[in-house]
């Protein structure tokens, strides 16, 4: 009895491993694999060329693309074709990362945000709307109206392919 | 079957007919020669090297002739310094051929690394990308690697519009030619070309609209990368996401086979639609091929307008009911009155026709079928039998076309027909008017419209040299229209026709007969179940206590027959639409469209083929049989009205044509040459594999009683001299309601016009683009007139289903219309 009291006495001057959450967050791993967001470049434009990989890649179905094409005057991503329809089921996803890693342009990419709920099955379809992340300092919304000529390329030409 | 030869494959040693290509040859045995510029399909150019393969041949000792043997006995094989194209190289006795040697996979490492130094690789939004041969192959026998500078890669334009149809992607192209080469070689349409040379060299096309060809679609099935794609399906979908189904295309009667690609989709509210259609290959009715009408023509099937629920007459004006009123409220009108007159165009199915005939009959009612054209009982008897395939035709053969102008009516049979000219058969092309097959013809008989029977009529008395050359064929297929013929006009021609095929003793060859070209899908299913057209349909319809109209638009087609349908006592009519018809109906019903539910039709040749539910049904609506067998049961009369097959089972068991027949025999299937779709997609192209059935051909009725003399038919001479015969003509793309949602081919359609010859233009006063008068009697048009010298003189050209109500020929006066002041 002593023994338990003894221990009891110990534990009592020892920090505590509670955290009391939400005020206070555990930081977590560099590749831990969270919640997805639809990244952009820095003029605004989306990375995401609707080309459906992730979708195909996507081990429990999770995500559905409608691709269409931009126009100059409706520009959404630099190349000739985006996702007029992005929809990721939370509820579906297991995230294994596979999209990211099948994603052609690193439009994908899984953060460490794991704070998922919803109190309604339809609330865990993750829209593009919802998806994407905020427009960058300097960078316009997208649609954008851009000058003729300038996105010519059908995708983005990566800096380093085997980055 | 001609001499086989002997070869030596990978160490697999096969025979194959002498003259076939080691490619061919390859495939037969199972070995894939990978390619990009040969197609089964075309001649081979060898453009590409992909096919690189060691080939040896035996050593022949030149004194004696006999090969020369090793030391085991077996003969000595040279090989060459040199690979060599598996694409042009013909099998020779004793060849050996290796296609897995280390030489050979480096010759086909080095053709894919130099084909990628301009390719984009944009695979990700290419539409190609997942059935693209040249991504499978790169996968398959590429380096991996490049070692050319990425920097150096050519950027050229994206997005070059060949035509409204077609996009050119000039960095994905890698100059295989085979779109050039179907363009002229297959289409004969050569309206795109290569221009410049080197690295500047592109695929240009110089008509005008862009890519002038009704079977340009074709060439973005055959491209080995994503060069050419369609503007229907740009963007559309992955390959990979799309369910295919197979299904018939519903707009001739040649009835070629497609595949239906289905995909959920969010824009459509989350409903499945069709993304696009592809070809399903068929050797004895499409091959690989279709015509861009079956293509790009099924939107009128989504359409918007669409009937979406059931309308019923009440106190003057059509209300929206439900099904088990409208269906009561029919009955009821069906119930009071005698004289049922059902009629049927040939959008129905054979299930449709025969749960109609059936009720109709059992009201003592006529089953008249909505077509101006007849012969359909000549083609039940004469037509073609068994297995025949028009591409057993050849050498020794003839094909005799009259009165159609087989391009714009039905591309496929135009292909077939010209493939069989340029095989050696006879082709005799009888027309008023020159038509683009002319081209491949040996005899062309030119008549004026009103002479059209007494030059048939010729034919049978045997001395011309065309009439000789229809005797001494082995083979005879005869197809015929209704260009400038009245139906019983019409009639006649059928008539003679069977007469030549009786008297040149061709009748019972099964590759020899008569084969309609209907204008709709299955108005040869209307005429096997019983339906028959009717030479005074306006007196009918007036007189009738009840007309059932289905899938017909009389009150839209014709003045006449909207006034007769109003005498009529009780109308119910099944359409897709709210037609000119629908609006006068007591009763309409909304129908399933072909890619919502089960059926059979009928095609000219007699093939009877199944489409497939591709879509859920729009809401609300029915099969035509089943609303049939609905109101049969609230009528008293039992017919099977739930499932498709059982109706088929009802119709094959009543019907001798039809015996034997199920389901499940119309989807059988035998493997076809070439081998297409699979992993072969860098062989064929991309047209889908049949795996859901090649169909039936409907046995002939027997002869039976002698040919009958046929009517004497005079075709009404001009009434005065000036006089104009006013012809409706058929033009591929019209504005019929079930191609005007087809937004892609708006430029292209028809448009209501008058067509003249410069003479009778001239005699007239009037220039193209100016507006004439015509009219006969109460009948009366103001029409815009385009000059064309390919118009026949004292004739007017009019495009069918354009809004110019001219169902059959007419006599009309024509004077320059006083030009009104505008507003």
């Amino acid at each position: 009895m002593l023994k338990g009291l003894l221990e009891t006495l110990r534990s009592m001057t020892e920090k505590p491993v509670t955290i009391q959450y939400p005020e206070v967050k555990r930081p977590v791993r560099a590749r831990f694999r969270g919640r997805h967001i639809l990244r952009r470049y820095e003029n605004g434009l989306e990375r995401c060329i609707g080309c459906a990989l992730c979708a195909a890649a996507c081990p429990s179905d999770a995500i559905f693309v409608e691709a269409a094409e931009n126009t100059d005057d409706e520009r959404y991503s630099p190349g000739e074709r985006y996702a007029r329809v992005y929809e990721i089921n939370m509820l579906r996803c297991i995230f294994c990362g596979f999209c990211e890693d099948a994603c052609p342009t690193e439009a994908i990419v899984l953060t460490d945000n794991y704070e998922l709920t919803f109190t309604d099955r339809h609330h865990s379809i993750y829209t593009k709307e919802m998806l994407l992340e905020p427009v960058p300092e300097g960078g316009k919304p997208t649609p954008q109206k851009v000058e003729p000529g300038v996105y010519t390329r059908a995708i983005p030409i990566m800096q380093d392919p085997t980055d | 079957m001609g001499k086989m030869v002997t070869l030596t494959i990978d160490g697999q040693v096969i025979s194959v007919p002498q003259g076939m290509l080691i490619v061919d040859a390859a495939k037969k045995a199972g070995i894939d020669i990978p390619v990009f510029c040969y197609h089964p399909k075309m001649e081979p150019v060898g453009m590409c090297r992909m096919c690189l393969v060691e080939v040896g041949r035996p050593v022949i000792d030149r004194t004696t002739g006999q090969p020369i043997l090793e030391a085991d006995g077996t003969p000595k094989i040279q090989f060459g310094p040199k690979l060599e194209t598996a694409c042009t190289t013909p099998v020779s006795e004793g060849m050996v051929v290796r296609t897995q040697t280390q030489v050979v996979a480096e010759a086909r490492r080095g053709i894919i690394e130099f084909l990628l130094t301009s390719h984009p690789l944009d695979c990700p939004i290419c539409d190609k990308g997942g059935e693209c041969p040249l991504q499978n192959l790169t996968m398959a026998y590429g380096p991996g690697e490049s070692r050319f500078q990425y920097e150096d890669k050519m950027h050229l334009a994206k997005h070059v519009p060949l035509g409204e149809l077609i996009y050119l992607d000039r960095e994905r192209c890698i100059l295989c030619g085979r779109c050039v080469r179907f363009q002229s070689n297959v289409a004969d349409d050569p309206v795109i070309a290569f221009s410049q040379r080197g690295r500047a060299l592109q695929i240009v096309t110089f008509s005008e609209p862009g890519f002038d060809s009704y079977f340009s679609g074709n060439t973005t099935d055959i491209c080995p990368v994503g060069a050419l794609t369609t503007a229907d399906f740009r963007f559309g979908a992955r390959p990979w996401e799309m369910i295919p189904t197979a299904s018939i295309c519903p707009h001739c009667p040649v009835g070629c086979n497609l595949t239906l690609n289905v995909r959920r989709e969010a824009a459509a509210g989350g409903r499945e639609v069709i993304k696009r259609v592809m070809p399903r290959q068929n050797e004895w009715v499409n091959e690989i091929w279709i015509c861009d009408k079956g293509r790009f023509g099924y939107h009128y099937t989504e359409s918007p307008e669409r009937l979406r629920q059931p309308l019923v007459r009440k106190n003057g004006r059509l209300e929206p009911a439900t099904w088990e009123e409208a269906l009561a409220f029919a009955a009821e009108g069906l119930r009071e009155r005698s004289g049922v007159v059902a009629l049927a165009g040939g959008r129905l199915s054979n299930e449709d026709f025969f749960n109609l005939y059936q009720v109709v009959t059992a009201r003592q009612g006529r089953a008249v079928l909505y077509s101006t054209m007849a012969g359909g009982d000549y083609v039940q008897r004469y037509g073609l039998s068994g297995d025949a395939n028009l591409a057993g035709l050849g050498k020794g053969d003839a094909v005799l076309v009259v009165a159609t102008d087989l391009h714009e009516e039905a591309p496929l049979w135009w292909l077939r027909v010209k493939q069989a000219a340029e095989r050696g058969a006879t082709l005799i092309v009888a027309n008023a008017r020159p038509t683009k097959l002319e081209r491949y013809a040996a005899h062309v008989i030119r008549y004026a419209y009103s002479e059209v029977l007494e030059k048939v009529q010729s034919l049978l008395a045997g001395e011309s040299p065309e009439a000789q050359a229809l005797a001494k064929a082995t083979n005879l297929v005869i197809f015929f229209g209704q260009e400038g013929l009245s139906l019983e006009a019409s009639e006649a021609l059928a008539t003679m026709l069977a007469r030549l095929l009786v008297q040149n003793g061709q009748a019972e060859r099964p590759l020899s007969g008569l084969v309609a070209v209907w204008p709709h899908a299955n108005t040869q299913g209307g005429w096997e179940i019983g339906f028959r057209p009717d030479p005074d349909l306006a007196h009918t319809l007036a007189t009738a206590g009840a007309v059932w109209v289905a899938a017909a638009d009389p009150a839209g087609d014709d003045p006449i027959l909207a006034q007769a349908l109003e005498k009529a006592g009780f109308v119910i009519v099944q359409d897709l639409f709210l037609t000119e018809t629908a609006r006068r109906a007591d009763v309409v019903f909304p129908v399933q469209a072909f890619t919502e539910r089960e059926g059979t039709w009928t095609s000219g040749e007699r093939r009877v083929q199944r489409f497939y539910p591709a879509v859920p049904e729009l809401e609300n609506t029915r099969p035509d049989f089943m609303i049939v067998a609905q109101v049969a049961d609230h009528l008293g009369i039992p017919l099977v009205g739930r499932s498709a097959s059982r109706v088929f089972d009802e119709l094959a068991r009543a019907l001798p044509a039809f015996a034997g027949l199920s389901y499940t025999r119309l989807a059988e299937v035998v493997e076809q040459w070439p081998l297409v779709g699979r992993g072969d997609l860098y062989y064929g192209g991309t047209v889908y594999e049949n795996t859901q059935g090649l169909g039936v051909r409907l046995a002939r009725m027997s002869a039976g009683a002698e040919l009958s003399e046929w009517p004497a038919v005079e075709i009404a001479p001009a009434p005065a001299d000036d006089a104009l015969y006013l012809v409706p003509v058929v033009r591929l793309y019209d504005q019929g309601q079930t191609l005007v949602p087809s937004h892609l081919l708006q430029q292209r359609m028809a448009r209501a016009a008058l067509y003249l010859a410069p003479a009778t233009a001239a005699q007239l006063g009037v220039q193209t683009g100016e507006r004439v008068e015509v009219s006969a009697g109460e009948w009366a048009e103001t029409l815009t007139v385009y000059v064309d010298a390919n118009v026949p003189v004292k004739a007017g050209l009019v495009p069918r289903s354009t809004g110019v109500p001219l169902r059959q020929p007419l006599w009309v006066r024509a004077q320059r219309a006083v030009l009104e002041p505008q507003p």
